[in-house]
């Protein structure tokens, strides 16, 4: 890293500054999708090219970087954006949320309650909630500007009419500051609450759809709902396995082909840091480890 | 009836004034005025080609006309000039105090959403917020327009051509409108299920006391459904009186000509 072919992380300052404008409009009016002129990554759309750009124009040489996929550290798409970003920019990264000032993610907020000194970057897909009940792009921006959000109860009313509840479980509709609908990306719904009112800056990069959009801290953002069928957090009714956690979101990991299966914190930085604080789950001590030293055919 | 709404009743809902508009050389509608009153039935008639849609959208703010203007009695009583409307208020007009039943129901409807929801949709967009009074409000429309409440939770585009009909109907009626767009309501329908409809539609319209201008070729339609008709010819009223009147003692060759290809029963 003596003489690095890019700018500090990866894009040129023009490209950054036209980001930084289109995160101060998104900031001014929360919920809004600001169109930006998005710009080709060396990654495919869909591996977080949006996320990516708002980062790189985030961040600073004192920042620390944290990034999680499905809220794990490690998995390709967190390890290679982590890396992307070690290598450019050159700043810290970490796994521990609490150590990190900007935090990209994809599909999850971290359980760790978040600070006013810290950003949450989301990699988002489809940045438009009403996309799928009307698929012109310029009827929904009249929508949008026009505050006619009817349509996004009829996808509720839809859930319920076919499943007898909200079976929307990802991606759940929001109205931010009392004003835009607003696609959470496909975060589970069990995030929601934790948008609301939270403390750390919230911000929404979607490449392929060239659009950023915003939670200012402290904004109120509310779950869309009807009176007879409040909004209600999903959750798996399971202890964590690997540390006994009854509060966080769990991922269900299918373990044989004769129908076991078993439930872990899906944030692998709450998960280990709660086993490390002694905390255990059913399985925990590793016995899959062991077993693989010990065993007959590996 | 007490006395306020027979005062009401009094007042025009709906004035145009000189209506024209032309589309580069051709002009499509030319001074075309009237009033309409609550709970009357327009029909207006003619040919393909006289003129007949764009008068339509032109009464419907859909189009801004090249002169003239359509003024509306609104629910609180003041008269509004459509084009002095604001997109919003306009785009809520439509959603609440007025229906529009196209021709061809997939304009008008939501194919791939549930029949309950397709009614549901304006109450939503009103701000309904419980879901067990939308459904129940939803399945007392769909029984009021004669579709089994079974087929509640199934997409039109699962429904025949006369029941999605019939649920644009109920779907543009949930807000209880007081004025009504039709643009051929019964075309593409076979003559059995065009009856049916018409039956539904007379009683609804006597029903709810609504206004409506029904655009149609169908002199039949006109006859069964409205109280006044205007003919039209080349974007020209051309005549306009009461129903029997017209059709039955029509003055203008045109109308003459009109009346007279339709095949004796």
């Amino acid at each position: 890293m003596n003489a690095p072919a890019y700018n500090f992380a990866y894009l040129d300052e023009q490209t950054k500054r036209m980001i930084r404008r289109a995160i101060l409009k998104a900031i001014a009016i929360p919920g809004y999708q600001v169109p930006f002129a998005s710009r080709e990554m060396p990654m495919p759309y869909g591996w977080g090219t949006g996320g990516v750009q708002v980062t790189a124009a985030i961040l600073g040489p004192q920042d620390v970087l944290k990034v999680i996929d499905q809220g794990s550290d490690d998995t390709t798409n967190a390890i290679s954006i982590r890396k992307f970003f070690a290598k450019t920019a050159g700043v810290a990264t970490t796994t521990a949320t609490e150590e990190a000032t900007v935090i990209q993610t994809r599909h999850r907020i971290p359980e760790a309650a978040l600070s006013e000194s810290q950003v949450l970057v989301y990699q988002v897909p489809i940045p438009e909630p009403l996309r799928f009940l009307e698929p012109r792009e310029t009827e929904t921006r009249r929508m949008h500007a026009l505050a006619e959000y009817g349509l996004m109860h009829v996808k509720l009313y839809e859930d319920i009419a076919r499943f007898g509840h909200i079976a929307t479980a990802y991606a759940y509709p929001v109205k931010v500051n009392a004003r835009y609908v607003m696609d959470p990306s496909p975060t589970p719904k069990f995030d929601n609450p934790k948008m609301d009112n939270c403390p750390a800056l919230q911000l929404f990069g979607a490449g392929r759809e060239k659009r950023i959009y915003a939670i200012p801290p402290y904004t109120q953002v509310v779950s869309l709902d009807f009176e007879d069928h409040p909004f209600e957090p999903y959750r798996f009714n399971a202890p964590c396995a690997l540390c006994g956690a009854e509060d966080s979101y769990l991922d269900e990991i299918v373990t044989d082909d004769k129908g076991s299966r078993m439930f872990v914190c899906s944030d692998t930085d709450y998960c280990e840091g709660r086993q490390a604080a002694g905390h255990h789950g059913s399985l925990s001590g590793a016995p899959y480890k062991e077993k693989a030293q010990g065993g007959t055919n590996g | 009836m007490a006395d306020p709404d027979l005062r009401e009743n009094d007042e025009p809902l709906l004035v145009a004034t000189s209506l024209s508009k032309s589309f580069g050389r051709i002009a499509a509608c030319r001074d075309v005025s009237f009033a309409l009153y609550p709970g009357e039935v327009l029909a207006i008639v003619g040919e393909s080609g006289s003129g007949k849609s764009t008068l339509l959208q032109l009464l419907s703010g859909q189009l801004a006309p090249s002169a003239g203007h359509v003024a509306y009695r609104m629910r609180d009583g003041v008269t509004r000039d459509l084009t002095t409307l604001g997109e919003a208020e306009r785009r809520f007009l439509f959603r609440t105090d007025w229906g529009f039943v196209h021709q061809d129901p997939a304009q008008g409807l939501r194919m791939a959403v549930s029949a309950g929801a397709n009614v549901g949709e304006r109450l939503m967009a009103v701000g309904w917020n419980h879901y067990g009074r939308i459904r129940d409000t939803a399945s007392d429309w769909l029984t009021r327009v004669e579709i089994d409440i079974a087929r509640i939770d199934d997409a039109p585009r699962t429904y025949s051509g006369g029941m999605r009909q019939r649920l644009q109907i109920a779907r543009n009626l949930v807000t209880e409108p007081r004025l009504v767009f039709m643009d051929e309501p019964t075309g593409g329908l076979d003559v059995s299920v065009q009856a049916r409809l018409l039956d539904l539609l007379r009683g609804l319209v006597a029903e709810l006391h609504l206004a409506v201008i029904i655009v149609t070729h169908d002199l039949a339609v006109a006859r069964l459904l409205s109280h006044r008709v205007m003919v039209m010819k080349g974007g020209r009223v051309i005549e306009t009186g009461l129903t029997d009147q017209v059709l039955d003692d029509p003055r203008e060759p045109y109308t003459q000509l009109l009346v007279s290809s339709i095949l004796p029963p």
